[in-house]
């Protein structure tokens, strides 16, 4: 993202919209990039409306209304002369978008968003059995941004405990050796509004790996929401509940899937079909 | 889309917060999928749902990028359409999401996808035994559930609860913190309504699932704490 300074007039609306703080007034008055601290998320030149102002007039205005302790200020979702410009990015600057931007397609798995379906679409691919626990580790969010080197850690440190990493999911593409977790070394640099490490283990195994990452979270440069998944019985109950409470998780809100849905292309080559 | 997992609140502050999404798998279930997904919208919108969201083109919360005099101070700005509005004018889509913010109208849309059986994976990010009660009543079995444990690491770097409430409706992280701040300040110094605020917020979630009535009801009871 950047600030084309001969349409900025320096009203700073584009500056608390930013997650990542990466928005500043330069010295000159000017609307700056932070380009290390961009994540590339665009919520800055698509989340604020557009007034098309031509932009010396507004300075204008602005600075006859400073004279006399005035200020000329627009409505706070609005940048009144449309400066903000999204610029081509190539690797591995791309990679931040990917993550960052929800309305990027990740092209390893072909989803917007964070890119992960996680049990969201059990009920047809059947990721997670029985007897079996997803975990949803997300780093990042809220609001507060990871590079990959972080990420690399967190991934490592599940793989040692002889976590499966979820083949559909970005980050695992990202992986130079998806045995060990290794992140490949070119993006460990790259910073992300949030990303996902999506991997199983065994129900039982779950008190166990919960304090892994409780003992490792404390040391990261980032904060972690953490979610785990199941599948239901046939009666639509499950085991997991219980054992997070009785490990003093709260573990009362959660996404549930209805298991409404079917497989109507069978000929495709699917994960379910592979299991 | 772990973007509704997360929403920050005690379980009391999430009782009128029920995220129902719809969802086709490549490969799977997704030829024909966006007329089905269209169905479920269409079937939603008698419950009167408070958000929608299907990609930028369905938004009922959209940013206007031609704003000009006329419509500023004239006409007047139309950030909001209707629900039907934002319907009608979404394109093919794999994925779509409703906000509800009462319990009978997520239990009354559940039993009427369920009879619909559009065959795509149906989700409801909400208090877990909100969902489990909706879901007895409509004969519904639950495959699989996904519990949110919360926020670990680093949290001294995480902005105050009310701030954190509004700005985890949005789970892709589009509302910033400061931003959030920004409209709670002037909500408590009356320069911005509740509904006004929540608005601004809503038009940064892409996804359509932040939730206005809750909004709007933090930010009240923010204003009249201060």
């Amino acid at each position: 993202m950047r600030v084309d300074r001969k349409k900025c007039v320096g009203c700073a609306n584009c500056v608390p919209v930013c997650p990542m703080e990466a928005i500043f007034i330069d010295s000159d008055g000017y609307a700056e990039i932070n380009e290390e601290a961009c994540v590339e998320c665009r919520t800055c030149y698509r989340g604020l409306s557009v007034e098309n102002l031509p932009p010396w007039p507004v300075r204008y205005i602005r600075r006859l209304l400073a004279a006399v302790h005035l200020r000329f200020q627009p409505e706070p979702d609005i940048c009144p002369t449309g400066a903000l410009d999204p610029n081509e990015l190539s690797w591995p600057r791309n990679v931040r978008s990917a993550f960052s931007d929800p309305q990027v397609t990740h092209e390893s798995t072909n989803m917007g968003g964070r890119g992960t379906a996680e049990a969201k679409t059990n009920d047809v691919t059947n990721r997670i059995k029985e007897g079996e626990a997803g975990f949803v580790v997300e780093l990042g969010r809220p609001g507060v941004g990871v590079y990959f080197k972080e990420v690399d850690r967190v991934s490592r440190a599940l793989s040692e405990q002889g976590m499966t990493f979820e083949k559909e999911n970005p980050v695992t593409y990202l992986m130079r050796d998806p045995e060990t977790g290794s992140i490949r070394e070119d993006v460990l640099e790259e910073k992300v509004l949030s990303c996902i490490i999506e991997s199983k283990t065994r129900l039982e195994k779950v008190p166990h790996i919960l304090d892994v990452i409780k003992a490792l979270a404390p040391s990261l440069d980032t904060v972690i929401s953490l979610g785990v998944s199941t599948r239901c019985d046939e009666a639509g109950n499950d085991s997991l509940q219980g054992i997070l409470q009785g490990m003093g998780y709260d573990a009362w809100r959660a996404k549930i899937n209805l298991g409404l849905g079917r497989n109507s292309e069978p000929s495709q080559d699917t994960e379910s079909e592979k299991i | 889309m772990t973007n509704t997992l997360h929403r920050f609140g005690k379980p009391e502050t999430l009782e009128d917060d029920f995220i129902v999404f719809i969802m086709a798998s490549r490969g799977v279930n997704h030829e024909g999928a966006p007329e089905k997904v269209r169905l479920f919208l269409d079937a939603a919108l008698k419950y009167h749902p408070v958000n929608i969201g299907s990609g930028l083109k369905g938004l009922m919360y959209r940013p206007e990028k031609d704003l000009n005099f006329k419509k500023l101070y004239l006409e007047g700005r139309r950030e909001k359409v209707s629900a039907e509005a934002a319907v009608a004018s979404l394109e093919d889509s794999l994925y779509a999401a409703v906000v509800f913010d009462n319990r009978a109208a997520m239990e009354g849309f559940l039993k009427e996808v369920k009879t619909l059986d559009l065959g795509l994976s149906v989700n409801v990010s909400a208090l877990a035994d909100e969902v489990r009660g909706a879901c007895r009543k409509s004969g519904i079995t639950i495959h699989s559930i996904e519990y949110s444990l919360g926020f670990h690491g680093d949290l001294f770097r995480l902005p105050d609860r009310l701030v954190l409430s509004l700005t985890t409706m949005c789970g892709h992280g589009m509302i910033s913190a400061n931003f959030a701040r920004k409209l709670v300040d002037r909500v408590k110094e009356a320069r911005l309504t509740p509904e006004k605020a929540a608005g601004y917020m809503a038009k940064f979630c892409v996804c359509g699932a932040f939730n206005l009535s809750r909004a709007i009801r933090l930010l009240r009871t923010a204003r009249q704490d201060d």
